[in-house]
């Protein structure tokens, strides 16, 4: 069976724009409301990237990090990350997730459970943000054996050699990061560039699908139409934040900016 | 898990950075793969050229101050009636700390990479104190990242880099401390590594930082051997290095180069701070037995809840402020090569009190850890045995602390 994510490409292919896929973070600002913003989101994005949140997050900008303390401050539990996910394949069963987090948090409940907790919850993928090629080989092979996609990173810094070493063991998933920055960081290079650094690695081998994030907000997700895929976080994050300061709800507030965003890949 | 002779423990670990099998490594976010690539191999290059050695040790001697004295506590000794009480006094190191080490070290790897920028991070200001000297005196524009709890509590360090003309950022997530500071400067790093280059304050972190550390601060064990020698014409056959550890920069140091010796003629005593008596909370990991974790990109025995989020700490002493510990006192512990223990904030600030009252020597709260331990102990060895306390920083900076908890006379020097 192909893998969900897989799909989720393919559909966005014949509909020319590239995958939207969204991320936030579980249990932000409770577990039962994160569950609700992920089926509002469901709507228009095409793959949902669930943060596992994490008190130390090394490569996190401050509305992400926000959100993590937010949620860990409301009592948020790996099985309870597990249990939101499993809760919204029921209503919504070939929607892709993906968790993303930190290393710790797998290893402390123990990569062999993790992976059976992803596989029953029906968890698709996993990026984790400190576990680089070649430390991340062993665990990516686990992954596989369970059909979860072990999404590699990539980053303007990584060189071509390591480039092409990362692809060609790479799963059909690969995130590239737009630019030398945390979550959420002002885009400090121009879009053009960004592409131009994406079709050096497109190039490696064109059939994998690689996606931008990192600093993409509404004003500048349509200019980067011609990629695979466009993550769009920490904008997210900004916006529930500030529905809560204002009393308003974050599960609409977020669903509309969803739809926005997606009007703008159309 | 076995400690090689003869290899430097810095360059005992695997081809991924793990000090036996499981401590260290490089568990950091793609960005920081190349830049850090890039450090390893200026490093290796540079630890092996011989014109570099004599750089380093130019700078040492001449501006950092070296040798730091060696000096016997004759009157603490005679009041406790059991070992020999000894201390290397590395707060005679320009700026007052052993932190001066690593900075060097870290700014001239800087400066040959042709970085302009230099970050940090710190916990008591000791090594924001020092990267912002060495910043100055290499001409590198400086950011040091701090706790605002810190920031309150080590005011007179906080001005002291200031006036080196670094900037200060304030780290308000989390507890406000070290552990924060640290990750903020590493996620600094990861969004400017192209002009940055990064000094981590200690030996923790990705693995190559905890190497650049201990080979710096090695300083320490370097100096003490030939006093030793000087002293007492060869290595005493009863020797027990103390030394207060929180990343573990200036233990790591203090111990280097007896690493070989047996470890009933050198022993190696670590000492954690335990926190206040009656808290739970501790910065003593290595102490009270916490499971392997992953810390600011390195595995090691740390403070976390059941779930893997970092623990806070508490202890009166910033420097040792810190839920991790470096994966060479890891490993050191596991491979039983030292002995790891803790003392309360009370004891340290007991230590204070018996140190100053007996000499003239003003160990700033971290050491006083490493003091209150060794002073315990010596009471019960015998007076041919040699105990060697590590004075890594100065009370100047403790002044405030001191005055609040100890009273007026304790906060003035003597």
């Amino acid at each position: 069976m192909l893998n969900p994510i897989s799909t989720a490409f393919k559909k966005a292919k014949q509909e020319n724009r590239p995958a939207l896929l969204t991320y936030t973070v579980a249990g932000d600002s409770t577990k039962k409301q994160s569950l609700e913003i992920l089926k509002s989101i469901a709507k228009n994005a095409d793959i949902l990237e669930v943060g596992v949140p994490h008190n130390t997050p090394v490569a996190d900008g401050s509305q992400i990090q926000t959100s993590a303390y937010r949620a860990i401050k409301n009592g948020i539990k790996t099985k309870s990350i597990f249990q939101i996910v499993k809760e919204f394949k029921k209503f919504n069963k070939d929607k892709p997730v993906i968790l993303m987090g930190y290393y710790n948090m797998i290893f402390q409940y123990g990569e062999k459970k993790f992976l059976n907790k992803c596989e029953t919850s029906g968890v698709n993928g996993l990026i984790v943000v400190d576990l680089p090629w070649p430390e991340n080989k062993d665990f990516a092979k686990k992954c596989k054996k369970k059909s979860i996609f072990f999404i590699q990173l990539l980053s303007p810094t990584t060189t071509n050699k390591r480039l092409n070493k990362i692809i060609k063991n790479s799963h059909q998933m690969s995130y590239f990061i737009s630019m030398l920055s945390t979550t959420g960081g002002k885009l400090k290079v121009t879009p053009k560039e960004i592409l131009k650094n994406y079709q050096k690695i497109k190039r490696i081998n064109p059939k994998k699908d690689i996606v931008i994030g990192f600093g993409i907000t509404e004003k500048t997700i349509g200019k980067l139409k011609s990629a695979d895929g466009v993550v769009v976080g920490s904008a997210i994050c900004k916006e529930i934040t500030r529905s809560l300061k204002s009393r308003q709800n974050p599960v609409t507030n977020v669903g509309k900016l969803i739809a926005k965003l997606k009007n703008k890949i159309k | 898990m076995k400690l090689k002779k003869k290899i430097p423990v810095i360059d005992q670990g695997n081809k991924l950075g793990f000090w036996g099998g499981k401590f260290g490594g490089n568990f950091v976010p793609e960005t920081l793969k190349k830049p850090i690539e890039d450090l390893e191999s200026l490093f290796n290059k540079l630890k092996e050229d011989k014109n570099f050695i004599i750089e380093r040790d130019k700078y040492f001697k001449n501006w950092v101050g070296s040798p730091t004295r060696f000096i016997k506590l004759v009157n603490l000794t005679s009041y406790i009636g059991g070992a020999q009480i000894w201390s290397k006094v590395v707060s005679d190191a320009n700026g007052g700390a052993h932190k001066i080490y690593n900075a060097t070290v870290h700014c001239l790897l800087a400066k040959r990479s042709g970085k302009k920028i230099i970050c940090g991070d710190t916990g008591a200001g000791y090594a924001g104190k020092m990267l912002s000297m060495a910043a100055k005196k290499f001409g590198l524009k400086c950011k040091i990242f701090m706790g605002a709890k810190d920031i309150k509590r080590q005011q007179p360090n906080v001005r002291a880099i200031k006036k080196n003309g670094a900037e200060v950022i304030p780290v308000y997530s989390g507890s406000q401390t070290l552990v924060d500071a640290v990750s903020e400067c590493m996620r600094y790093w990861v969004a400017n590594c192209d002009t940055t280059a990064m000094c981590v304050g200690s030996t923790v972190g990705p693995a190559i930082f905890v190497r650049i550390c201990g080979w710096s601060t090695s300083q320490i064990s370097r100096e003490l051997k030939a006093q030793l020698i000087s002293e007492f014409g060869s290595i005493p056959k009863k020797l027990k290095l103390y030394n207060c550890v929180g990343g573990g920069s200036s233990s790591f140091g203090f111990w280097n180069e007896f690493m070989d010796y047996n470890k009933k003629q050198c022993e190696f005593i670590g000492v954690e701070a335990g926190g206040p008596k009656k808290s739970k909370k501790h910065a003593a990991p290595l102490t009270y037995g916490s499971k392997i974790g992953i810390l600011h990109g390195a595995a090691q025995y740390v403070n976390q809840n059941s779930e893997g989020q970092i623990e806070e700490t508490e202890s009166i002493s910033a420097g040792l402020d810190y839920p991790g510990i470096s994966p060479l006192h890891c490993f050191l512990k596991d491979t039983k090569r030292a002995r790891y223990t803790a003392a309360s904030d009370e004891e340290a600030l007991n230590a204070y009190k018996l140190v100053t009252k007996y000499e003239k020597l003003r160990p700033s709260l971290e050491p006083c850890h490493a003091f209150s331990v060794a002073i315990k102990e010596s009471k019960k060895f015998s007076k041919d045995t040699i105990v060697v306390v590590n004075s890594c920083g100065d009370a100047y900076k403790d002044r405030g602390i001191l005055q609040k908890r100890l009273g007026k006379k304790y906060a003035k020097s003597n």
